[in-house]
């Protein structure tokens, strides 16, 4: 078997190993992390010739400087990135949806991501990890999953598992679909708020904060204001929840979230709309908008028919 | 026995089983939880048992919420499906006042001395509600009438881990550096979640009996497993 091993110079924000997710495990604590952004996660695998559940790094704003350091990779990048290449010392400037080929000592430098916030690294063959409770994704909150549980460190070395060389160049057309609004299902707490507050929350812009990460987006926006209680007992909580506590900030939970929560649940983001939603960075505005079950099981199944139309077209 | 099951968002359903918080009614959610992880149901994901309300998390390319709502409200509970497995499980505790982070809080607010909170608190048997929140923690409960106070006004930004602490009539361990904001009295050198042990990675399991039991610094150090 050829070794092929990678050495990770700079590593980049939060960059973690995932997968499609885990689970099974919520009623231990262990929420379903796995990929935020699942359809870019799907493609990045599917340009390197991946099977859907190969563990790919995921990075926000910024991804790791990576040097080739024993043989040869074939890797691609999905999401919107800038970075760049360095192959036989010359510079390219490197297009995401596109997989390359890479040797000893060539370079890939994920620069920054373009107006969103996660972008996708995967390798041909996958990387040679460890799954922990069915699943590489790493919890870095409880140590689970990949990597002993903990981020992508600098100077760590991974390495391939054996892949086919003779690949052929794959590459996609897409463009990251920008949303103007989130649309969201009524919450189990949702007449808990004044008829004012809902209004607002249906109405005014929500700025996404600086303390949104992969267990929770925080928003500040009008004051959601209750009527009722500002705590519940704690019960179970699942991602797109969005939960309002006492000082009338909105969270919302994402894939890292804590399984329980006490506050109360004015609405929960829908399935077709959650890969967009991680996507908004910091600094910028949403808006929510309300709709029915019924509609929102008709826009998963058409979200589930274009991701895997982008797929048949690699 | 669920009083009503509506949905959470378009992948889950909420099965509520009433607003008391109390072992008989969370006997029962345990019981429904136990045996929906027991029939193995397509599409179900996650199941997240808590107080008084089951969740279940599905897969929408598998099944929808009227489906499996029909499902769920379809089973038949009766009292031979109760797993008697639960176990007794004692949790050695220090208390030195390095660990009771909250001790003297709880000693103003409570007008009790150190020494009857404790009394109060340790060697007693404590039922699980429920575990989560952060892996493996458990929710623990009824602590004695006397000994019961709110929240902190302000959480701690980090509990250490294995400190263990009371809210209201509940005790918890933070089985992972943690922020807070329960009144921290002891810590437990035992380790509680144990993530390569992939069979068994949780000590205590909703519907087991703890029981908290005091050891000196020494001890604590000789038994550290975190």
């Amino acid at each position: 078997m050829k070794i092929n091993k990678i050495k990770v110079l700079r590593e980049g924000i939060n960059s973690t190993f995932q997968d499609l997710g885990r689970n099974n495990f919520y009623h231990i604590g262990l929420p379903f992390s796995g990929a935020m952004d699942k359809r870019n996660y799907l493609i990045a695998n599917q340009l390197v010739g991946n099977k859907h559940n190969e563990a790919v790094i995921e990075f926000a704003y910024q991804g790791p400087l990576i040097k080739i350091e024993v043989g040869n990779i074939n890797f691609a990048i999905s999401g919107d990135i800038k970075f760049n290449i360095k192959k036989n010392g010359k510079l390219i400037i490197g297009d995401c949806y596109k997989n390359y080929n890479l040797s000893k000592n060539d370079e890939v430098d994920i620069v920054s991501t373009n107006n969103s916030v996660y972008g996708y690294f995967a390798v041909s063959g996958g990387f040679d990890l460890k799954k922990n409770f069915g699943s590489f994704s790493t919890h870095v909150r409880s140590n689970v999953g990949a990597n002993n549980g903990n981020k992508i460190q600098k100077n760590e070395q991974f390495f391939i598992k054996d892949f086919k060389e003779n690949y052929s160049n794959k590459s996609l057309k897409y463009m990251n679909s920008k949303i103007e609004y989130i649309r969201i299902l009524k919450g189990t707490n949702f007449d808990y708020f004044f008829e004012q507050s809902i209004k607002e929350f249906t109405s005014k812009e929500f700025l996404v904060t600086k303390l949104s990460d992969r267990m929770g987006m925080r928003l500040q926006g009008p004051k959601i204001t209750n009527l009722k209680e500002t705590n519940i007992r704690s019960e179970g909580l699942i991602k797109g929840v969005i939960q309002v506590p006492a000082d009338g900030n909105p969270i919302i939970m994402l894939s890292d979230h804590g399984t329980i929560g006490g506050y109360p649940k004015i609405g929960v983001v829908v399935s077709a709309d959650y890969d967009r939603l991680v996507q908004i960075p910091s600094g910028k505005k949403i808006k929510f908008k309300f709709i029915e079950l019924k509609e929102a099981e008709k826009l998963y199944k058409l979200y589930q028919m274009e991701t895997e139309n982008l797929l048949s077209q690699i | 026995m669920i009083k009503n099951i509506s949905n959470l968002g378009d992948a889950a359903l909420y099965c509520d089983f009433g607003n008391d918080v109390n072992q008989k009614t969370n006997t029962k959610v345990i019981r429904y939880f136990e045996n929906i992880k027991y029939q193995k149901i397509k599409g179900i994901n996650n199941l997240i048992p808590s107080y008084n309300k089951l969740i279940i998390s599905f897969d929408l390319n598998v099944i929808n919420f009227v489906e499996l709502k029909k499902k769920i409200e379809d089973i038949n509970i009766s009292e031979k499906d109760i797993k008697q497995n639960h176990k007794i499980i004692k949790i050695p505790t220090c208390c030195d006042d390095e660990y009771a982070l909250d001790i003297e809080r709880l000693s103003s607010k409570l007008k009790l001395t150190k020494k009857e909170i404790l009394e109060k608190y340790l060697n007693k048997k404590y039922f699980c509600y429920m575990t989560g929140f952060i892996a493996g923690m458990p929710f623990l409960g009824d602590i004695d009438k006397k000994i019961r106070l709110e929240r902190l006004e302000t959480p701690r930004v980090k509990v250490p881990k294995g400190a263990v602490g009371i809210t209201e009539q509940f005790t918890n361990i933070y089985t992972f550096e943690s922020p807070g904001g329960w009144n921290i009295l002891g810590s437990t050198p035992i380790k509680i979640f144990n993530q390569k042990n992939e069979k068994q990675p949780i000590l205590i399991n909703p519907g087991d009996t703890v029981l908290f039991y005091e050891i000196n610094k020494k001890e604590y150090i000789k038994l550290n497993e975190n």
